[in-house]
């Protein structure tokens, strides 16, 4: 293994040099630009190019007679673009629905692309061997001429998006805005839509028509869990495709026979699922731990806050409850309150005493407050929203875990400290 | 006589496809049918690796499976993860599809799939394929029964949800309120849609059965405003492309699949732009004569 990534990144073979480059552009510069797609909402619009250069590749074979990549270039160019504009014309001027739009514009240039396609294999004509690599990709064969081409439109993308970087971002976010503060709106939709049909078409070469749509959406998606800058989520894009693009280089280097496209994808893919799991802050599982933390929380200030309750049913004297106690003064499943109360007593706010739980004094000060936002809420609602007694409860009930110091200093003015809930109940302070 | 079995097969898989595809695009699921056919191939690599045939049961079943799973995944990241749904369709199909490649050029020695069968399958070889009974009995081209099979399946379904899938397409909150489970039509839906799609890999690929998912009930869509007269309507452009689309592949000698497909689009064409109520050409009109009015 060490024998063989030594190998590999010594780059003494000019193949792997020239392959390697090959991938990671082509996978760097479509991330970036499917960064734009993706925030603009039309991720999918770039499977519908990706399909739709087919038959302006065999078109442009069938006019120019030989597989002149410039010449390819430019038919798949035409069809893809034409595609995208099909796609707004039929949502624009029918009933037909965006989704239904893009599968069918899809379907029906690739199925004509497909027709082309046998037609001109059925002639036998020495030259069409390899219009295939379009549908299927051939990153592991990118040499010579057709590097320097697709080379050379990576790094012109790249330097594009560089270029009017401010510009698509506003487009991206917030087109009536951009309007309003005089940019040419509709000239940099066509520049994004040209730079998207550029990176499909190039990017074809590496994947081919199935998996481009993957080279746009996923490291643009993957990028997105980890940063809400859209400058730093363009460059985690473009790294994770460069990276995606490297690693599927070397397998195909370590295993001939392996698709190098495919890899590619599958790299990409797991670097994205790992990032809808794992990043802070978006990731499924940091989502899932604040969540439980947070249910936690209000279990505890419920449980705190019925021990309140029961010590002002015995005039405010706070003794030790047992479980059965609590549960009566309001439902608990008897193993979570128990979780719950150990929890608390961790935190110092609530001690046992012979099966008894009881508050300690930090704990009677939290209880309290708990307490206290409920009513105080309450009668914020009754006396500025003018909402019946009897429906304010369970409002109060969600909000009390959520209102903060200042909101809670700012209600006591308002109301000016008021002595009483609308159900009469005294508002501890 | 392999004119007749090749377009009534096509035909078969075509009024399966379209009628499914009513309720696809009236849900804005087109893409999704669209996902459903490209991930289904991991299932069909691997059912194929278990019975060692690519027409059983159990591979039918199998990536009927895999396709359901595809619409809980899509649902997955989009609720749990919050990702734009198109995004998550994107991320889907591409990742199970590439697995499913990875899987064949793997085991490319006992898998009997390429990957262009794949994109856009080969129905000229229906009537080559033909299911001989153990007593030497000739009965026929295989994909034909299966076409047929398939199709009464699909019929069933139909039949016994239709109630269930038109309230749950127009009315999700009235469905969901007297009991009915959008999530459970929605799934079942999905599990037809798999299930056609894996029956009709063979003979028009993973691309092109989206075609016939889409294009039919798409430009039945222009031509009427109900469910039923779009169901039927989508069956007789079925037919009449399945036709079509075979003639015109011997004529220039091309892919069958993609002639039909290449024909189907032709046909949305020109109810897009000729419909009588909704065509482009006509509510243009309709557009110049208010214009004049008003000025």
């Amino acid at each position: 293994m060490m024998e063989t990534l030594k190998a590999f990144f010594s780059f003494s073979d000019p193949s792997i040099v020239s392959v390697t480059l090959g991938a990671v552009l082509l996978s760097a510069s479509s991330a970036v630009v499917g960064t734009f797609t993706f925030l603009k909402k039309k991720a999918l619009v770039g499977d519908a190019v990706a399909h739709a250069v087919l038959p302006g590749i065999c078109l442009a074979f069938l006019l120019a007679g030989n597989k002149n990549p410039l010449i390819l270039l430019i038919g798949a160019f035409i069809t893809g673009w034409i595609s995208l504009v099909l796609i707004d014309w039929i949502t624009a001027r029918s009933k037909i629905k965006e989704d239904t739009a893009i599968a069918l514009v899809l379907s029906v240039f690739f199925g004509i692309g497909i027709l082309l396609l046998t037609r001109i294999q059925h002639t036998g004509n020495a030259a069409q061997t390899g219009l295939q690599s379009f549908l299927f990709g051939k990153a592991a064969a990118l040499v010579g001429q057709d590097l320097l081409i697709f080379g050379i439109v990576a790094v012109l993308l790249l330097c594009t998006v560089a270029l009017f970087f401010k510009e698509l971002k506003l487009i991206a976010f917030d087109e009536a805005f951009a309007q309003a503060t005089g940019l040419p709106v509709k000239g940099l939709n066509l520049l994004l839509t040209t730079l998207t049909v550029l990176a499909v078409v190039t990017g074809i070469q590496a994947v081919g028509v199935v998996l481009m749509a993957a080279m746009l959406i996923t490291p643009a998606a993957a990028a997105r869990f980890w940063t809400d800058s859209v400058l730093r989520m363009t460059l985690i894009a473009a790294f994770m495709g460069a990276f995606a693009g490297l690693a599927g280089a070397f397998v195909s280097y370590t295993a001939p026979t392996m698709p190098t496209g495919p890899w590619i994808v599958m790299i990409i893919s797991l670097l994205a699922l790992f990032s809808f799991f794992f990043a802070p802050q978006r990731g499924i599982l940091y989502r899932q731990y604040e969540q439980r933390q947070l249910q936690r929380q209000i279990m505890e200030e419920n449980v705190l806050k019925e021990l309140y309750h029961l010590g002002e049913k015995d005039q405010g004297s706070h003794s030790g409850r047992s479980l059965e106690e609590l549960i009566e003064e309001r439902y608990f499943p008897e193993k979570r309150l128990r979780t719950a109360l150990r929890r608390l007593r961790k935190k110092g706010w609530v001690q046992q005493q012979n099966g008894q739980w009881g508050f300690t004094k930090a704990g009677q000060e939290k209880g309290r407050r708990v307490v206290k936002l409920h009513r105080l809420w309450e009668a914020y609602l009754s006396t500025y929203l003018k909402i019946a007694p009897d429906h304010v409860h369970e409002d109060a009930e969600t909000i009390e875990h959520i209102i903060t110091p200042e909101l809670e200093a700012e209600l006591e003015q308002m109301l000016d400290f008021p002595d009483r809930d609308p159900h009469q109940s005294k508002i501890p302070y | 006589m392999d004119a007749v079995y090749i377009i009534t097969t096509a035909s078969l898989f075509a009024i399966s496809c379209s009628l499914l595809g009513c309720f696809l695009i009236l849900r804005r699921m087109a893409m999704v049918g669209d996902a459903i056919s490209h991930a289904v191939l991991p299932g069909i690599v691997l059912a194929f690796l278990v019975s060692g045939s690519r027409d059983s049961m159990q591979m039918i079943l199998g990536a009927a499976l895999l396709g359901v799973f595809t619409t809980f995944l899509i649902e997955f990241f989009h609720k749990k993860a919050r990702l734009q749904t198109d995004a998550a369709i994107g991320v889907t199909f591409t990742w199970l599809f590439a697995l499913g490649v990875i899987l064949i050029s793997v085991y490319a020695g006992q898998v009997d799939l390429d990957q262009e069968c794949v994109l856009y399958g080969e129905i000229a070889y229906v009537p080559i394929d033909l299911w001989i009974t153990e007593g030497g009995q000739i009965l026929g081209p295989r994909a034909l029964y299966v076409s047929a099979f398939i199709l009464l399946i699909n019929l069933l379904f139909l039949g016994l949800a239709y109630r269930f899938l038109h309230l749950t397409t127009f009315d999700p909150a009235y469905a969901a309120s007297i009991g009915i489970s959008i999530a459970l039509w929605n799934y079942l839906l999905m599990g037809a849609v798999s299930m056609t799609t894996v029956a009709a890999f063979d003979s028009v690929g993973a691309i092109l059965v989206v075609a016939l998912f889409v294009v039919p009930p798409a430009t039945a869509y222009l031509l009427t405003d109900k469910l039923k007269y779009m169901m039927g309507i989508s069956v007789l452009i079925s037919i009449l492309i399945s036709i079509l689309g075979y003639y015109l592949a011997v004529a220039i000698d091309g892919s069958i699949a993609g002639a039909i497909v290449s024909v189907a689009g032709v046909g949305f064409m020109l109810a897009f732009l000729f419909s009588p109520r909704q065509g482009v050409l006509r509510s243009r009109k309709k557009g110049a004569v208010k214009w004049s009015e008003v000025s």
